[in-house]
């Protein structure tokens, strides 16, 4: 009737995940309580769940990054904090319990904390910059979030109902076959992904149609802000890999639920088929993930030295350039598995020229700066950390690409030094300058720049002081995953790493702070005009935060750095004098479909989960109904009268005015 | 286990082209590490003497430098790992003195099984080879992926079950050291540790003799029994009843070793830490 | 940035700029845009697959290969239904094109049939195969080539479910805009899985049976 499901699954043996569930659920119930007591219930539901607002949805989809970082994050410090205590002795978390934490953390990093983190920056951003009114599919935009968040909400239920995988963020066969994982928590990591990655296909093409086709009038592509120039490039990878992901968990499923022998050890299974597979996908998804991190970083750059970015069809070509050879290099996560030197030596030099347009990236962010007027603001802060950062994680990169050196590093934590090193480095840091950057506009007032200093401070000191010391042991012959040890050269190191750990929990405590204080004291921090940077792209030309139609009129734009443009114009030449004509505007309705359809898909995975089949049917009824009950629907937009418009945009313009008269320098 | 403090050939060339590298890629990075910090802070917006140039986006010049330092860089790391990665594949002969040691080697949750072949000896965790001779390895899993690495000789590379990989080192001075698994495979992972010993060409034959003396014989039973999930803490050593065990189990005559068991209903769903051991 | 920068930068004196770009395209165009992304992302997926079935091709593991198992009359007569099937589909895409619609509901429905007997004829094979102890689970070949076989199944499933929902639509609320939209897109997803049998029938059946 319940499939594998019985009681024994909640693991009351084991304090930490008992007591974090029991805090986690107490917590939400808390939420839960102030939420529909205090009659919040049908604004959420109103104006945020059924909510096909790109700028709402891109809100969420940060939300949920930065509440997974804190889970994410405290199975980092459980690690660190295992492995300093750990030498000769079992630590305070055995084998089996630090093998799903490792796991979890990556797991929950990559998907769930960095994926939606710069997902969600650039369905902010991106109409906004392209002076449309939203993306191009803004249904399927909700479906897309609301699948993400299911697969999250998976994941953190293994914490409490079954165990979690054990085989790593990557679940490499045969450890994660049957045979050798016969628990359920391959499949929670198999079924979370499934789901999640549906959600991450829409949100790619919804992005690649909306710079291909959605730009407003006069914005040539050659016109378009850097950072769409990144999304458009990150969302073709998207596009072009995820669905490699789809399948080869797709046939991971088939042999653990039907017996079949895709990489099985017996019956001809080939495991290496698995690692050609999952990291086709798995080097394109780092590109996914930072190259929006770099379209942030040309946008903070450049606004910040108040000059226009250095170079800007070189970084459009080094860009697509990334884009084109992300996908020629995977074997380098697999030198040692034996495919011989002429193999090994083409994909290290494949891995090495991708070097060159990213280097050309920092040198033109370099030049950016120079002869601007560089303003060291909390965004600033974290781009200038990141060029420095990116560049060693880089040089360690193009290090562990010669095939001979991967040779002694492979799967070491020097390895594990370098892609935090370059995640950390280059995405997080991006993820958090955008975060501080494109506050305002969400939300209509700036954070708090002090704590945000800080915060920015103790990340940076805190990722080298708990980092560096990795690539020393990893130089020590020291290989990741480790529960413990007894190799006593290695225990300084991780001590000093642990200590790096709680350097940065205090910068995530600091960066909470700056939340709550700037809450708090949003008066204070209140953005009238809608450009509090002095900025140079379009999402500055309209309010913070913006009315729900973006722009009263669609902006026509007639060169780079359009809204910079139209400042220096309007300075000139007043044309903000007389008013638009407005007319009225359609917008698409809100929908509950997305979050209907993700609430059977995760029924659905659960129920496979834990092969419960009347229920995995009953998911599939559900689901299928919701796409025919959105069908059926007869209005899909609604309308805004042009006086309801005129009367917002005139509110709006009234501060804006005052500003564009006193702008021009920088 | 330092990698930069080598025994033998292999060791050595890779730890060099590892140096090496970082100190090409460090003659680009520190300069421009330092020209991040030099152009934030001199054109930082309170610095008055500095020039400000609102509409300067374009340079051909400077263009052309910043593809070239990288693409420069490149084409010598290139050189490089073309050059290394032919000399040192690791199923490259590696020449010495003395008589070349066959060692084949199976991975097993959660030991090292070493099969002397030619001596018809096999040890469990520990290895024990002449300095100075040509260290003969093959490879394969009894059960998952492995990766056999000894850090201070040379290069590591993956064992899988079904397949043969091949690797080939030497040891140049006598001592001990200390090899690992560099892939995670499953809950005894952390004990994979085994034993290198390194001794004169002269002990060595002495060691294989005491060795056969032993009362354990290693045969398709007895690895069988060896075979089964366990952490094993002593270092075993055996007789070699079977030459072709080896065979046997990189083709799959003996089929690959069962994972954990499940004992009872609630371990269907969450393997607690009684069901590893 | 001074005046005269300015003004070049707005003015066009050399007549340089081709025609400038005219604004968002059109709901029609955007949408089918997107449908079209959306089924290269799915060839990408079933890349994944023949990628797969390419190197466990030879991996029968003492079972039967692909030649001693494939009856290509079978085959033959299946490609038939499909290939046919996507043919009526072109007249349910002209018959909504001309607002018809008792012609748009037959060429539907003709359509629905062949889908399904290509369906059964798939069904039967795989039955039997199983039948013959040569099921998924048999080699990494055999598994290897269920699942993308069947994988193509499935969405001819899939298909059949959405060509069943498009002819509700279009019996319930006529030929409206949007309706018009996801019979585009139906019609683009049928055909694409033509394509995609072409190539699985050319990789698979023909050049299995071949060696």
């Amino acid at each position: 009737m319940l499939g594998k499901l019985n009681w024994s699954a909640i693991p009351i043996d084991q304090p930490i995940p008992m007591i974090t569930s029991a805090v986690v659920a107490l917590g939400i119930l808390g939420v839960l309580a102030w939420v529909v007591l205090r009659g919040h219930l049908p604004y959420l539901w109103e104006e945020w769940i059924t909510s096909v607002d790109h700028k709402r949805i891109g809100v969420m989809y940060t939300l949920l990054a930065m509440v997974m970082l804190l889970r994410g994050f405290a199975d980092a410090i459980m690690m660190r904090g295992q492995q300093a205590f750990a030498f000769n002795s079992q630590g305070y978390l055995p084998p089996e319990h630090f093998n799903q934490i490792f796991s979890a953390h990556g797991t929950i990093m990559i998907f769930f904390v960095a994926m939606p983190f710069v997902i969600g920056l650039m369905n902010l951003v991106v109409p906004l910059q392209l002076g449309v009114r939203d993306v191009a599919f803004p249904t399927l935009n909700s479906v897309g979030f609301w699948l993400t968040a299911t697969g999250a909400l998976l994941v953190n239920i293994s914490l409490v109902i079954g165990e979690f995988a054990r085989t790593g963020w990557l679940p490499y066969p045969p450890l994660s076959e049957l045979t050798y994982s016969p628990g359920v928590g391959v499949d929670y990591y198999l079924w979370s992904l499934e789901i999640s990655g549906v959600g991450t296909l829409v949100a790619g093409i919804n992005l690649v149609t909306t710079v291909l086709k959605l730009r407003t009038r006069g914005m040539n592509l050659l016109r378009m802000p850097m950072f769409c120039w990144t999304t458009l490039a990150s969302n073709l990878l998207i596009i072009a890999a995820f669905p490699i992901l789809t399948a080869t968990l797709a046939m991971l499923i088939l042999d653990r639920y039907f017996g079949f022998h895709f990489f099985t050890n017996d019956a001809g299974g080939n495991m290496m088929m698995f690692m050609n597979l999952i990291w086709a996908w798995g080097h394109p998804e780092v590109y996914i993930l930072v190259l929006p991190a770099f379209g942030v970083f040309s946008e903070v750059v450049s606004t910040f030295s108040g000059k226009p970015l250095f170079g800007y069809r070189s970084m459009v070509l080094a860009t697509m350039a990334i884009c084109i050879i992300s996908f020629m290099v995977w074997l380098h996560h697999f030198f040692t598995m034996g495919a011989g030197p002429n193999v090994n030596a083409i994909f290290g030099i494949a891995s090495m020229i991708i070097a060159v347009p990213t280097g050309v990236k920092i040198y033109n962010w370099l030049f950016t700066m120079y002869g601007g007027r560089v303003r060291f603001t909390t965004p600033m802060l974290w781009s200038i950390g990141f060029m420095v950062t990116f560049i060693i994680g880089g040089l360690t990169g193009v290090l562990v690409a010669v095939p001979p050196a991967d040779f002694m590093l492979h799967n070491s934590l020097f390895l594990v030094a370098h892609f935090h090193n370059v995640i950390i480095g280059g995405v997080l840091f991006g993820a958090f300058a955008g975060y501080t950057y494109w506050f305002p506009k969400a939300f209509g007032f700036r954070l708090h720049e002090g704590f945000g200093k800080a915060g920015f401070w103790f990340w940076l000191i805190g990722f080298y002081v708990a980092f560096m010391p990795l690539y020393a042991v990893g130089m020590l012959g020291m290989t990741r995953r480790m529960q413990h040890y007894d190799v006593p050269e290695w225990r300084p190191w991780l001590i000093v790493a642990a200590f790096g750990a709680v350097l940065i929990l205090i910068g995530i405590i600091f960066q909470i702070l700056q939340l709550v204080v700037s809450i708090r004291d949003r008066e204070e921090l209140r953005d009238r005009t809608g450009d509090p940077w002095n900025g140079r792209s379009l999402e500055w030309a309209t309010a913070s935060p913006p009315p729900v139609f973006n722009f009263a009129i669609a902006p026509e734009v007639r060169s780079e750095d359009a809204y910079w443009t139209m400042k220096l114009q309007a300075q000139r030449q007043e044309i903000e004098k007389s008013e638009p004509a407005y007319r009225d505007i359609e917008m698409p309705r809100n929908s509950p479909t997305g979050f209907v359809c993700a609430f059977f898909a995760t029924i659905m995975g659960f129920a496979l989960i834990w092969h419960i089949w009347w229920m995995v049917a009953a998911g599939l009824i559900g689901a299928f109904a919701t796409f025919v009950a959105f069908a059926w629907r007869d209005h899909d937009e609604y309308v805004i009268p042009a006086a309801e418009v005129a009367r917002i945009d005139r509110a709006n313009l009234a501060e804006r005015r005052a500003l564009l008269v006193t702008a021009g320098s920088a | 286990m330092n990698i930069l403090d080598p025994q033998g050939p292999i060791g050595a060339a890779n730890a060099t082209i590892l140096i090496d590298s970082v100190a090409i890629m460090l003659t680009i990075v520190l300069p421009t590490i330092i020209a991040i910090f030099a152009f934030a802070f001199w054109f930082r917006a309170s610095n008055t003497k500095a020039h400000y140039w609102p509409d300067w986006e374009y340079s051909g010049r400077i263009e052309l430098v910043v593809w070239s330092i990288p693409a420069l860089t490149v084409i010598l790391l290139g050189g490089v790992a073309w050059i290394g990665s032919h000399q040192l594949d690791p199923a490259t002969p590696v020449e010495g003195t003395g008589s070349p040691v066959r060692i084949q080697v199976v991975s097993l949750d959660w030991k090292w099984l070493f099969i002397y072949p030619d001596q018809r000896i096999a040890t469990v965790n520990t290895l024990t080879v002449p300095v100075g001779a040509p260290l003969r390895f093959e490879l394969t899993s009894g059960s998952v992926m492995n990766v056999f690495f000894i850090p201070r000789l040379g290069s590591m590379i993956y064992t899988m079950n079904g397949m043969v990989t091949r690797l080939h080192l030497r040891a140049d001075n006598e001592g001990d050291l200390q090899g690992l698994s560099a892939h995670f495979s499953g809950d005894g992972f952390p004990n994979m540790l085994f034993d290198v010993h390194i001794i004169s060409p002269l002990a060595f034959p002495d060691w294989v003799a005491k060795t056969a003396g032993s009362d354990q014989v290693l045969n398709e039973d007895s690895y069988t029994r060896l075979a089964r999930q366990s952490v094993e803490q002593s270092t075993l050593t055996f007789r070699l009843g079977d030459p072709l065990l080896f065979h046997a189990i990189a083709t799959q005559m003996i089929p690959p070793a069962p994972g954990p068991k499940i004992t009872s209903e609630a371990a269907q769903s969450y393997i607690g830490a009684s069901d590893a051991r | 940035m001074t005046d005269a920068t300015m003004t070049y930068t707005l003015s066009d004196p050399h007549h340089v700029r081709a025609a400038e770009h005219a604004g968002p395209a059109s709901k029609r165009i955007v949408t089918a845009y997107g449908f079209w992304i959306f089924i290269l992302s799915d060839m990408v997926m079933f890349s994944a697959f023949f990628a797969t079935y390419a190197v466990l091709l030879g991996q029968t593991a003492g079972g039967p290969s692909g030649a001693e198992l494939f009856d290509l009359r079978n085959v033959a007569i299946e490609t038939g239904f499909l290939l046919a099937s996507s043919f009526t589909c072109g007249l349910a895409t002209i018959a909504a094109d001309a607002r018809n619609k008792f012609s748009f509901q037959i060429a539907m429905a003709v359509t629905c049939v062949f889908g399904l007997a290509f369906l059964t004829i798939e069904a039967r094979e795989f039955a039997s195969l199983v039948a013959r102890g040569a099921g998924p689970t048999r080699s990494a070949f055999l598994s290897a080539f269920f699942t993308l076989v069947g994988c193509h199944g499935l969405h001819v499933s899939a298909g059949i479910l959405w060509l069943l929902t498009m002819m509700a639509q279009v019996y319930a609320k006529g030929f409206r805009a949007d309706i018009q939209r996801r019979l585009l897109c139906f019609a683009l997803f049928w055909h694409a899985l033509d394509i995609i049998w072409i190539a699985v029938f050319t990789v698979v059946y023909l050049l299995g049976s071949a060696v």
